[in-house]
């Protein structure tokens, strides 16, 4: 077997109980929710007396135990259909994919510019541990790792968007503007500076003290001194020894940070009024719309488990002490 | 002062802010009698402008002030209870996981990915979306999503110790399994799972105050995430109504970051 499958064997090995978990905690609250999918639909249509109710219970199998209510909904989920939303009048599954590629790009370059401007300053703080701008750096990015995203947003918001007026103060692009092709893709990356901005914050900071600190670490390795004692010069040390090293554990903690990011750009989405994934959850909650959120939960865990297989494909491609398959 | 004279500066600005805070909490009735969401003055009253509204009013004339010391309390409440419902959760799961080994750890460490897998903002959002929210639930919520850390680190710690030689020796007085796991491994596992006690805090503050600014806080209660939130509708005519509670925020968890880290350094000073 080529290694590339018998690695993703082995992950979705992994993968599948921990969504069916993930599946049995969703139902678990499904049935803790108060009220039903009757209930929800009597409320929409107005007036229906019990007897028509509990005839509508017994056809959508509702007055049955909870096993087969489980059974039910799994077997519905493992054919794709997430439900119906109540809030949306329309199939779960329709309104999640619409607002995930908008989520997913906010994700990506958030990730995407926290790690480069992240590690890079790190390795301008490692290269010279102690140094002022070692100290300049590290305090800078503890103070930035405690501001909460959706103040930051708010306060960038105050900067450029009311007192500057440089960038729009919400939303994914300009109303009805008519814009086409790179008109249109410039438009939205002016929409997007700066809910990226706040989302990134945070893991810039991570980043950068992560690179750091393992940059710190590996100084005091022999083989820094090997490198020194055979004349190589101090960039090509810190470039091509130490900053390489250190990158991995980054690495691995981009994988380990998707599932907090999706978090976070619920509150940062919200800010910024972008009609997104993370916005999906705290409408789902607010409108009472259970299916919805469950359905929610259940992609971000997905999202969460394919980003961390991608991540640990790059590591192995960068690391060959743990080339995949092997 | 020993405890002082152990820390180093990073410590001790952190121990500083955080006791300036506890104090905040704990005079907030006096310094600010009565109830923090009544209106007493006039609305969007600028800071520094009055003498009764030192921090100003807000958009419907409730004092700035006495809202930030009053949530000083809320934050510190539910932060310091679901960080410590997360570590005693993620304790128990994790030395059961590692002192059962085999099929129990292997349930229990997929269960433990499981949460790790889904948000743990959207874990207490669900959370709250059936419990509805009050203080005792928001704890509840937020320790939902922040237990796993505990538990994997519990759990490798238990593994280093299962094969000391106080485990074999309370195996030969007799002492059964789960007596041992919880009365000798876990008292011993505990140092290294407590040092998470600082991260868990700064989540617990940073997932309230982002739940509190949806509108999922306890509507009961004064709390810095929904006073951004409240002052978020007149951002254009008073936006220091949004950022001071944010600044509050800023300030305490960088305090509880300063202190862990300073409290980190020391334990590896003295073994």
């Amino acid at each position: 077997m080529p290694p590339l499958v018998s690695f993703f064997l082995r992950r979705l090995a992994t993968a599948l109980p921990v969504l069916a978990v993930v599946l049995v905690g969703s139902f678990l609250l499904l049935e803790a929710a108060s009220g039903d999918a009757v209930d929800s639909y009597v409320a929409r249509s107005g007036s229906m007396d019990a007897e028509q109710i509990a005839q509508l219970r017994q056809e959508w199998g509702l007055d049955q135990g909870p096993a087969y209510r489980f059974k039910a909904y799994a077997s519905a989920l493992a054919q794709g259909d997430l439900g119906w939303s109540t809030a949306f009048e329309r199939p779960v599954a329709s309104v999640i994919l619409e607002r995930l590629p908008v989520t997913l790009m906010l994700m990506g370059v958030a990730t995407a510019l926290a790690f480069f401007i992240g590690s890079l300053l790190g390795v301008v703080a490692g290269a010279n541990p102690g140094s002022f701008r070692d100290r300049f750096l590290s305090t800078g990015s503890l103070a930035l790792y405690a501001v909460p995203g959706f103040w930051l947003g708010l306060v960038l918001i105050v900067i450029f968007a009311v007192d500057l007026r440089w960038l729009p103060i919400g939303g994914i692009e300009s109303v009805a503007s008519g814009k086409t092709g790179l008109a249109r893709m410039a438009d939205i990356g002016a929409h997007l500076i700066l809910p990226v901005a706040s989302l990134a914050m945070v893991y810039l900071a991570l980043y950068l003290r992560l690179m750091r600190d393992r940059m710190s670490e590996i100084w005091r390795d022999p083989f820094v001194k090997a490198l020194k004692a055979r004349g190589l010069s101090r960039g090509r040390i810190v470039w091509r020894h130490v900053a390489r090293n250190a990158v991995l554990p980054v690495i691995t903690m981009l994988g380990l940070q998707a599932a907090a990011m999706l978090g976070g750009s619920v509150v940062v989405e919200s800010v910024f009024a972008i009609p997104g994934f993370g916005r999906l959850a705290a409408e789902a909650v607010a409108r009472r719309d259970t299916p919805l959120l469950l359905g929610v939960i259940l992609c971000s865990a997905i999202t969460v488990i394919i980003v961390n297989l991608l991540v640990d494909l790059a590591y192995g491609k960068l690391d060959p002490r743990v080339r995949v398959g092997r | 002062m020993t405890f002082w004279r152990m820390l180093n500066w990073e410590g001790r600005a952190g121990a500083a802010v955080l006791a300036v805070l506890l104090l905040m909490a704990l005079l907030a009735p006096w310094i600010a009698p009565g109830d923090p969401l009544a209106i007493t003055g006039e609305p969007m009253l600028r800071p520094f402008a009055s003498g009764a509204h030192i921090l100003g009013t807000d958009r419907l004339g409730r004092d700035v002030f006495a809202g930030l010391l009053h949530g000083t309390r809320t934050t510190l409440l539910v932060a310091c209870f679901s960080a410590a419902v997360a570590l005693v959760i993620g304790s128990v799961v994790g030395t059961l996981a590692g002192y059962l080994g085999g099929f129990a750890d292997t349930v229990l460490m997929r269960i433990t990915e499981a949460f790790q897998t889904v948000p743990a903002f959207l874990l207490a959002l669900a959370a709250i979306s059936v419990t509805g929210p009050s203080v005792p639930t928001l704890i509840f919520a937020i320790s939902l999503g922040t237990w796993t850390q505990a538990a994997r680190v519990t759990r490798a710690e238990v593994l280093s110790l299962h094969e000391r030689d106080f485990v074999a020796a309370a195996r030969t007085l007799g002492m059964r399994p789960l007596e041992i796991a919880f009365r000798e491994v876990l008292p011993n596992a505990f140092g290294p799972t407590a040092s998470l006690a600082a991260i868990s805090v700064a989540a617990a503050i940073l997932i309230e105050a982002a739940l509190s600014f949806l509108g999922f806080g306890d509507p009961n209660r004064v709390t810095w995430g929904s006073m951004i939130a409240e002052g978020r509708t007149v951002l254009r005519a008073a936006p220091y109504l949004s950022i001071v509670p944010g600044i509050a925020l800023v300030v305490t968890v960088l305090g509880v970051h300063l202190l862990g880290r300073g409290l980190s350094r020391t334990e590896r000073l003295q073994p």
